[in-house]
C-alpha cells in the first residue's frame, strides 16, 4: 500500500510541472491567506508583547475610582499625599515610601511618514513624574542626552517615539501650551514606556494648570503588600480609589485590541481561507480531471483506489504547505520587527514592533493544511472513484 | 490449448445511461482456451470493447459468470479485483496510456511497484522485457521521445513485464501505420507462439485480425461466428 501511494505521489508530483498554472494558483491562494492571517496576529502579537512587558507585579497604579485608564483619572494634591502614605508601600533606603505622583498630559506629534501639509498629527502621551518615577522602572535608560532638570520645561522621549515621529530629536524643541519644551535626552525600557515623553511633574502640573495627578505608582512591600493597600486606601474615607497591579492594568490596556485584531484576523481567515479553499477544490479536480485516463490505467494496471486517493490527498497538502511557508516567509520579511505605532486605550500612540513568532508561523501552517485537506479531499474521492473503463475513454 | 483461459457463461451487460438501460450483452457465452489469440472484431457498439473489459476485470456484468485463469471474476471486490488483474493480465490499449513523465523504464516497471521485488530485481525485470519487445536502448527515453510504434513496444513491455497469463489488447495497432501495426503484430504473435501468452485483442481492422489465431465477430452483444485465422 505505501509502495503505490509513494509511486503514485511520485508521479503526480513530477506532473506538477505540466499544470503549473493550476498548482500555483493553490500556492499562491494559501500564500495569501498565512501571510494576512500571520501579519494581523504578529501585529496583535506585538503590541501585545510591548504592553505585557510594561509593569512590575511588585508596583500597584493607584486611579481615581471608576477611572480604567489613568487618562481618565484625577487625583488632587491631597489625595496624591495620603495615598504615598498607606500600608503596603516599601520604603526606600531615603526612609520616604517607593512612590511617584504621576501626571498625564496628551501632546501632539506629527508622524515621520506623514508630512502632508494640512495634516494634523497624531496624540502621544506626555507623563509628568517624580524622581521616584526612575527608582520605579529601572529598566528604563537614558541612551542619549541626559535627563530632564526638575523645574525645567525639558523632556526626555521614548526610543520608540524617535523611530516615529518628527522633530523628536536631543535639542529639538515640542510646542506644548504655547511654549517650547526642549528634548535633552532619549530613553529606553523596553516597553510601552517607549512610546511616551517625559517631564517633571511639578513642570507639568505648572502649565498644564493642574494640581494634581492622574495616579500614583507606589512600589508594594511583600507579597501581602497590595491587599494591605487595598485595605489601608479603602479604609480611608477621603478616598475614593481603585488599585491595581501594574502589570495587570497594562495587560488589561491590550484587552480591546487584541479582541478586535482577533475578531478581525478570523474574520479575514475565513473569507480567504474559503476561497483558498475552493480554489484548491477546483485546481485539484481539474488536476484529477486531467489526470483522469492516467488514473484510470494506473487503477487497471493493479493500483488500487486508496493509494491514489491519498496521492490526490498529499499532492494538495503540499501545495499548500509550500503556499503557507511561502505566505509565513513572506510575512517574516515584509512585517518581522517592523515598527508601527497605533492608538491605544488611553487614544494616545503606542509604538511596537510586529512579531512573527514561530507559534504564529505554526498556527498559519496548520490553517494551510487544513485548507490543502478541505480542498484536496473531494478531489482525491472522486480520483477513486472513477470508473476505470470510464477513464479509460477519455483522449 | 485444451484448457480453458476464459470461460463466459451467459453474460448480460446492462449500462444505465440517465433514466435508459442499455443492453450491450446479451447472454453471451463464450470460451477461449489457454494459449489462443482471439480477435474481437464487430461494429462499433457491438460490445467488443464491453466484453473485453469484462475478461480484463475492468468490468463486471450485469449477470452470468466470467471465468479467467480458475478464477471467478464477475462478483469480486474491487480491491481484490485490482490484485488479481497485477497478477493475471496485461493491458495493452490503443494509445498506449504510458504515464509522461515516466521513462520507459519507470512506465515498464510500474506493474513490478505491486509485487514484492526489490528495486535492483524490478529494474532487471523491466530490462528483460524492453529487451524482449526490442527497446533496451530506449530504456530512458520518455514517452514524448519515443514514436508511436516504440510507444506501444514500451506499453507491451508493461504488459508483459509482470508475467501475466493473459494479453487483453484494445485496439492495439488503432493508431499506428501499416508497417508499425504489422511489425506490432508480429510481436504480439511471437509472445503467443514463443512465451504461450493467451491473448485477446479487440480490433476493427481486418488485416490485425489476420494476426490471430482465430476471430470471435459480434454484432449487436452476441457472437456470430467464428472463423480460424
Amino acid at each position: 500500500m505505501l509502495r503505490q501511494i509513494l509511486a503514485v505521489t511520485g508521479i503526480n508530483i513530477r506532473a506538477i510541472p505540466q499544470r503549473w498554472t493550476s498548482s500555483l494558483v493553490i500556492v499562491i491562494g494559501l500564500a495569501g491567506v498565512v501571510a494576512v492571517f500571520t501579519a494581523l496576529l504578529a501585529m496583535a502579537g506585538g503590541f501585545e508583547n510591548t504592553l505585557r512587558a510594561t509593569g512590575r507585579n511588585d508596583a500597584a497604579i493607584v486611579m481615581r475610582g471608576g477611572s480604567d485608564a489613568e487618562l481618565n483619572s484625577v487625583l488632587d494634591r491631597a489625595s496624591d499625599d495620603l495615598i504615598e502614605q498607606a500600608a503596603g508601600i516599601r520604603t526606600g533606603t531615603d526612609g520616604r515610601p517607593e512612590a511617584s505622583a504621576e501626571m498625564m498630559i496628551i501632546a501632539e506629534l506629527m508622524r515621520k511618514d506623514d508630512a502632508r501639509p494640512g495634516v494634523s498629527g497624531a496624540n502621544v502621551t506626555v507623563r509628568g513624574v517624580e524622581p521616584a518615577g526612575f527608582a520605579l522602572r529601572p529598566q528604563l535608560k537614558i541612551v542619549a542626552g541626559r535627563t530632564f532638570t526638575p523645574g525645567l520645561r525639558e523632556l526626555i522621549v521614548g526610543s520608540g517615539l524617535v523611530r516615529q515621529f518628527q522633530g523628536t530629536g536631543v535639542g529639538q524643541t515640542v510646542r506644548m501650551r504655547g511654549t517650547d519644551w526642549t528634548i535633552v535626552g532619549i530613553f529606553a525600557a523596553g516597553d510601552s514606556h517607549d512610546s511616551e515623553m517625559w517631564t517633571d511633574i511639578n513642570v507639568a502640573r505648572t502649565t498644564f494648570n493642574r494640581t494634581g495627578s492622574s495616579s500614583v505608582l507606589v512600589a508594594l512591600e511583600g507579597p501581602d503588600g497590595l491587599d494591605r493597600l487595598k485595605a489601608s486606601l479603602a479604609g480611608d474615607p477621603r478616598l475614593t480609589v481603585d488599585v491595581v497591579r501594574e502589570r495587570d492594568y497594562f495587560i488589561g490596556q491590550t484587552r480591546q485590541f487584541r479582541q478586535n485584531i482577533g475578531v478581525l484576523a478570523g474574520v479575514v481567515t475565513i473569507i480567504m481561507g474559503l476561497g483558498a479553499a475552493f480554489a484548491a477544490l477546483n485546481s485539484m479536480y481539474a488536476a484529477v480531471a486531467a489526470r483522469g485516463k492516467e488514473i484510470a490505467t494506473l487503477r487497471a494496471l493493479g493500483f488500487g483506489g486508496a493509494p491514489v486517493a491519498v496521492s490526490v490527498l498529499i499532492e494538495s497538502l503540499l501545495l499548500a504547505l509550500i503556499g503557507g511557508v511561502l505566505g509565513a516567509l513572506v510575512a517574516y520579511l515584509l512585517f518581522n520587527d517592523l515598527t508601527v505605532s497605533t492608538m491605544g486605550q488611553s487614544f494616545t500612540q503606542v509604538v511596537f514592533d510586529f512579531k512573527v513568532t514561530p507559534q504564529l508561523v505554526q498556527r498559519g501552517l496548520v490553517i494551510a493544511v487544513v485548507i490543502g485537506m478541505v480542498g484536496g479531499l473531494l478531489p482525491a474521492v472522486r480520483a477513486a472513484r472513477l470508473p476505470v473503463t470510464t477513464g479509460l475513454r477519455e483522449l | 490449448m485444451s484448457e480453458s483461459m476464459v470461460q463466459v457463461t451467459n453474460v448480460t451487460k446492462i449500462y444505465e445511461r440517465g433514466t435508459q438501460q442499455v443492453e450491450v450483452l446479451h447472454g453471451l457465452t463464450l470460451q477461449i482456451p489457454r494459449g489462443d489469440f482471439v480477435a474481437l472484431m464487430g461494429p462499433s457498439g457491438s460490445g467488443k470493447t464491453t466484453l473485453l473489459n469484462l475478461i480484463g476485470g475492468l468490468d463486471q456484468p450485469t449477470s452470468g459468470e466470467v471465468w479467467v485463469g480458475g478464477s471467478r471474476i464477475d462478483r469480486m471486490p474491487s480491491g481484490q479485483l485490482a490484485a488479481w488483474r497485477a497478477r493475471n493480465v496485461g493491458f495493452v490499449f490503443q494509445f498506449y496510456n504510458l504515464i509522461p513523465v515516466l521513462t520507459a523504464e519507470g512506465n515498464v516497471e510500474l506493474p513490478l511497484l505491486l509485487t514484492k521485488l526489490s528495486a535492483a530485481q524490478r529494474r532487471k525485470n523491466a530490462a528483460v522485457a524492453l529487451q524482449v519487445v526490442g527497446l533496451a536502448d530506449r530504456a530512458g527515453h520518455k514517452p514524448s521521445e519515443l514514436s508511436g510504434g516504440q510507444e506501444q513496444r514500451v506499453a507491451i513491455a508493461r504488459a508483459l513485464v509482470s508475467d501475466p497469463q493473459i494479453l487483453v489488447c484494445d485496439e492495439p495497432t488503432g493508431d499506428l501505420d501499416r508497417k508499425t501495426a504489422d511489425d506490432i503484430l508480429g510481436l504480439l504473435q511471437v509472445l503467443n507462439r514463443d512465451h504461450g501468452k493467451t491473448i485477446v485483442m479487440v480490433t476493427h481492422d481486418p488485416k490485425a485480425a489476420e494476426f490471430a489465431r482465430r476471430t470471435l465477430h459480434l454484432e449487436k452483444g452476441q457472437l456470430l461466428e467464428q472463423s480460424a485465422a
